[in-house]
């Protein structure tokens, strides 16, 4: 409830000194939020993905059990969850201050990035090989798109790591820098994490089904 | 399952061809002229007082929020206006077409809308009114009022701020461009399912509804980022968590609710987007599709987001009562309780919009009663704003009377709702129009709380009151035309007329069809009284003091009227709840800042705007599968963010010398004003 103090001599009116915010902590919360949206998006497609995994949505096509295979889930989930330790490793350089240790680290969690989507292009091409794409049932429909959208996600991951590349080189490790290369590591543990859900549901579940 | 494109398509236009514009339907080619007109007189209005280099460096460019949250709710009221023209034809077609003798010209069997024009108009008018009109509205009453009565001087991230505007009104524009060329959908606002998909809609109607919506909801969930990073981040010294005002309370819930349900929204038009874009199966019928899966996940983002629409009038009443009742609000903690309570129970109701679907007892039965539990928070946020102005000086101003009459329109929409919640009843009024009083007393509610804020407010970022005297000539016709026109609807619907119809089979309704007609009327007065407020206060302007009603509480009143650019000249110290009460009462409420330090703004920037025109030719791109627009407008769009990631510019300083002498004269920082270019900061230190 209000309580009515008084004014004493003491009382302060203006506080000139609050203009000075913490910029990246704002930043890192903004994007924290972002990623609470994110999450939300991830969940209504897993959420459709049980709906639409029933026996009636195959329509006659492939099932869990056959457009998924456990092991070579097991190695997309070890170099993502390299890619996610590479970056780690950057930003342990980053709290040194070393640009060089920066991108090797950015250099090395790209490319085990860039070889995760592949694998993942490289199945998702396969089904569609077989005559087993997306408009083939309703069941493929939600797989292709849950697999497409995480690899979006890894895209634009992979994009943004190149950018930082070329801000780190053109301007070292400004305030701005600092806060994407801190935003984008998040974002790089959660689209592992992201993966690690989409290995257990989809991978091992389906697999067991 | 892929399916064939009808009609022509070819690489350069996609599927847009002549035949695309309606110019044989005199109420669109009418439209369209009177559209016209009035866009050229105001085009040739701004290029006469050569206003245009003001227009694009104070506004269009602008990353100043309540410029954003001023140009927000324009775009809110244009919107709305639209909408209630669809609502004006829906209700004019009703009234003519009953009975198998009604009249029928333009092509219609029975009044004047053929049944596929009748659908859009529907379709048009629930879009429109909830996505860009309410919306909008509100998220511009956020953005100006959020920062000044926490005591900061803008959003947290004002260019992300641009960007959800300019993103909201790509959508809009996409939805009036609808009206010129093409089509708008026919499978109503909600987007019913398997109809919406491309089989049964193989025109471009659906495309535009999705697109618009998408769009708009990327923008919405931008700015609910923004408010919740603000509210967090950005409170003066002193504003503790249970000092925020209330408004501001429930900008938090209500942008929670934004920031989780969008998202939502956003997937289930993405999967009906591939489904009639890439021919994937999940809404259609047949190759296992399942189109009960679109109608839950669309109420999951739809409930929530009624109560994203209802929770801000929420705060403003909180606001308006205390105002005009000189009294402290009762119940501040339960108030702000009752906000989250029904954000979260918001939550777990949305299958309350399909009870006849089949789910079974059980499943209606736990959402009858989460329903119910609505009734509790919104219950005691009633009583609590009776008990505030219980023994209060109660004064009747213009934002009091909208106040008091969203509280009684929200008892009607509220105890409809409770009888809707149970299922036995839900099956007889199932899609019949007593759902659709109920929930339009709800929206009205809506509807209210934004003339109250708009009264309530505008003194302050405009420095003159709206007049009073018009001002209360539109609340009446206003309220009484809501009453003339949803009353009887309840009877109606009660009587078994269902919703969507273009011809009346019963003509025993056709009373209070002409009842409803009637406030129709009263609707039409109360635009007049509207537009007549405008221009009598802006013909007066009749000036306002820093506190324009006398007895404001919070933070905003403590500013210059009108508000000057960077808020305060000095961070307020927060010392109570209601900090300019508690200054009043301390004597302390006339007591300004005397010395200066220099503040650092943010540069204007034109990549929010760019950014929306790029958005827009990427949604016309996508709707008339025009590929080469489309992929230009995105790859442009990346481009412009990832160039726009390289700008050194970090803002200027307003320096002290500066502050001191724009503060003397406050009309010349006031946001309408006209400002000096000030050169911008290339580094700055990280704070």
């Amino acid at each position: 409830m209000a309580t009515i103090a008084k004014a004493g001599p003491n009382t302060r009116l203006w506080n000139a000194e609050a203009d000075e915010h913490d910029t990246i902590s704002t930043r890192t919360f903004g994007f924290w939020l972002y990623m609470l949206s994110d999450a939300l998006i991830f969940t209504s497609i897993f959420a459709s993905y049980a709906v639409l995994s029933t026996p009636m949505n195959l329509a006659g096509g492939p099932g869990p059990a056959q457009v998924t295979n456990a092991v070579e889930g097991f190695w997309q989930t070890l170099i993502i969850l390299g890619s996610v330790f590479a970056y780690s490793q950057a930003t342990v350089a980053l709290k040194n201050g070393s640009k060089a240790g920066v991108a090797a680290g950015i250099l090395v969690a790209m490319a085990l990035g860039v070889a995760f989507v592949s694998m993942g292009w490289h199945d998702l091409a396969a089904l569609t090989a077989q005559g087993n794409g997306y408009s083939r049932s309703a069941y493929l429909s939600i797989f292709f798109t849950l697999i497409a959208t995480h690899g979006l996600h890894m895209g634009i991951g992979i994009l943004w790591m190149l950018i930082m590349l070329v801000q780190i080189a053109r301007f070292g490790f400004t305030a701005d820098v600092v806060a994407r290369l801190l935003n984008l590591r998040m974002f790089w543990q959660f689209q592992a994490t992201i993966w690690v859900l989409v290995y257990v549901y989809v991978y091992l579940l389906g697999g067991a089904a | 399952m892929q399916v064939d494109l009808q009609g022509p398509w070819s690489p350069l236009f996609g599927r847009l061809t002549l035949d695309a514009i309606p110019y044989d339907n005199p109420i669109i080619v009418g439209t369209f002229l009177g559209a016209a007109t009035i866009g050229l007189i105001v085009v040739a209005a701004v290029l006469y007082y050569k206003k245009l280099p003001y227009l694009w460096r104070e506004w269009l460019t602008t990353v100043d929020h309540k410029k954003i949250g001023v140009m927000y709710i324009i775009l809110g009221l244009v919107m709305l206006f639209r909408g209630f023209v669809d609502g004006l034809m829906m209700r004019t077609q009703q009234v003519i077409a009953v009975g198998p003798d009604s009249p029928g010209v333009l092509g219609a069997q029975h009044g004047f809308l053929p049944p596929f024009h009748f659908d859009q108009v529907y379709s048009a008018h629930g879009t429109i009114m909830l996505i860009f009109a309410a919306t909008p509205i509100l998220a511009g009453l956020g953005n100006i009022i959020v920062p000044l009565q926490i005591g900061a001087r803008d959003m947290a991230y004002p260019y992300l701020n641009a960007v959800s505007l300019w993103l909201t009104t790509a959508g809009a524009a996409l939805i009036m461009l609808s009206l010129f060329v093409g089509q708008f959908s026919n499978a109503a606002w909600v987007g019913l399912m398997p109809l919406a998909e491309l089989p049964y809609n193989p025109g471009v109607g659906v495309d535009y509804w999705m697109w618009a919506i998408q769009l708009s909801s990327l923008g919405t969930t931008f700015n609910a980022i923004n408010i919740i990073a603000t509210i967090v981040k950005m409170r003066a010294p002193g504003m503790t968590w249970f000092r925020l005002p209330v408004f501001t309370w429930v900008n938090l819930s209500t942008s929670i609710i934004g920031l989780t349900a969008f998202p939502v929204l956003g997937v289930a038009l993405s999967l009906l987007t591939a489904d009639r874009y890439l021919g994937t199966d999940f809404f259609t019928v047949g190759h296992g599709g399942n189109f009960m899966l679109y109608i839950d996940l669309f109420w999951i983002w739809g409930h929530p987001e009624v109560y994203f629409l209802i929770l801000p009038p929420f705060g403003v009443f909180s606001e308006i009562v205390p105002t005009f009742s000189e009294k402290p609000l009762f119940g501040y903690l339960t108030m702000v309780a009752a906000s989250f309570a029904i954000a979260g129970i918001g939550w777990s109701v949305w299958a309350h919009h399909f009870f006849t679907m089949g789910m079974g007892p059980d499943l209606n039965g736990y959402f009858s009663s989460a329903t119910m539990l609505v009734g509790i928070p919104t219950g005691v946020k009633i009583f609590n704003w009776l008990f505030t102005m219980y023994r209060g000086r109660i004064t009747f101003t213009t934002p009091m009377l909208w106040a008091v009459a969203g509280i009684f329109l929200l008892l009607f929409g509220g105890f409809t709702g409770m009888m809707l919640s149970a299922p036995a009843i839900n099956y007889t009024v199932h899609d019949s129009v007593f759902v659709i009083a109920h929930f339009h007393c709800m929206v009205l509610v809506v509807a209210t709380g934004a003339f109250a804020a708009v009264a309530y407010w505008w003194p302050k970022v405009f420095g003159f009151k709206l007049d009073e005297h018009n001002g209360k000539l539109f609340f009446w016709t206003f309220v009484l035309g809501s009453v003339v026109v949803f009353v009887p609807m309840f009877g109606l619907g009660l009587e078994g007329e269902t919703r969507r119809l273009d011809y009346i089979f019963n003509p025993q309704w056709r009373p209070l069809l002409i009842a409803e007609e009637v406030g129709i009327v009263l609707y039409c007065i109360s635009i007049f009284y509207f537009l007549k407020m405008i221009y009598v206060s802006l013909r007066d302007r009749v000036p306002a003091g820093d506190d324009a009603w006398g007895t404001g509480r919070t933070l905003e009143w403590m500013t210059h009227t009108p508000v000057p650019f960077y808020n305060f000249a000095v961070t307020p110290q927060i010392n109570a709840l209601d900090e300019l009460a508690w200054r009043r009462e301390n004597g302390l409420d006339k007591v300004k800042p005397e010395t200066f330090v220099p503040i650092h703004m943010p540069s204007n920037t034109a990549v929010p705007v760019i950014i929306g025109v790029l958005a827009m030719a990427f949604g016309f791109g996508m709707i008339w599968r025009i590929w080469w627009m489309a992929g230009a407008a995105l790859l442009a769009i990346i481009v412009a963010v990832i160039a726009r990631s390289f700008d050194k510019n970090q803002g200027y300083i307003l320096t002290a010398e500066e502050i001191a002498k724009l503060e003397s004269k406050t009309e010349l920082a006031s946001v309408i004003a006209e400002q000096p270019k000030r050169a911008p900061l290339d580094h700055v230190e990280a704070h």
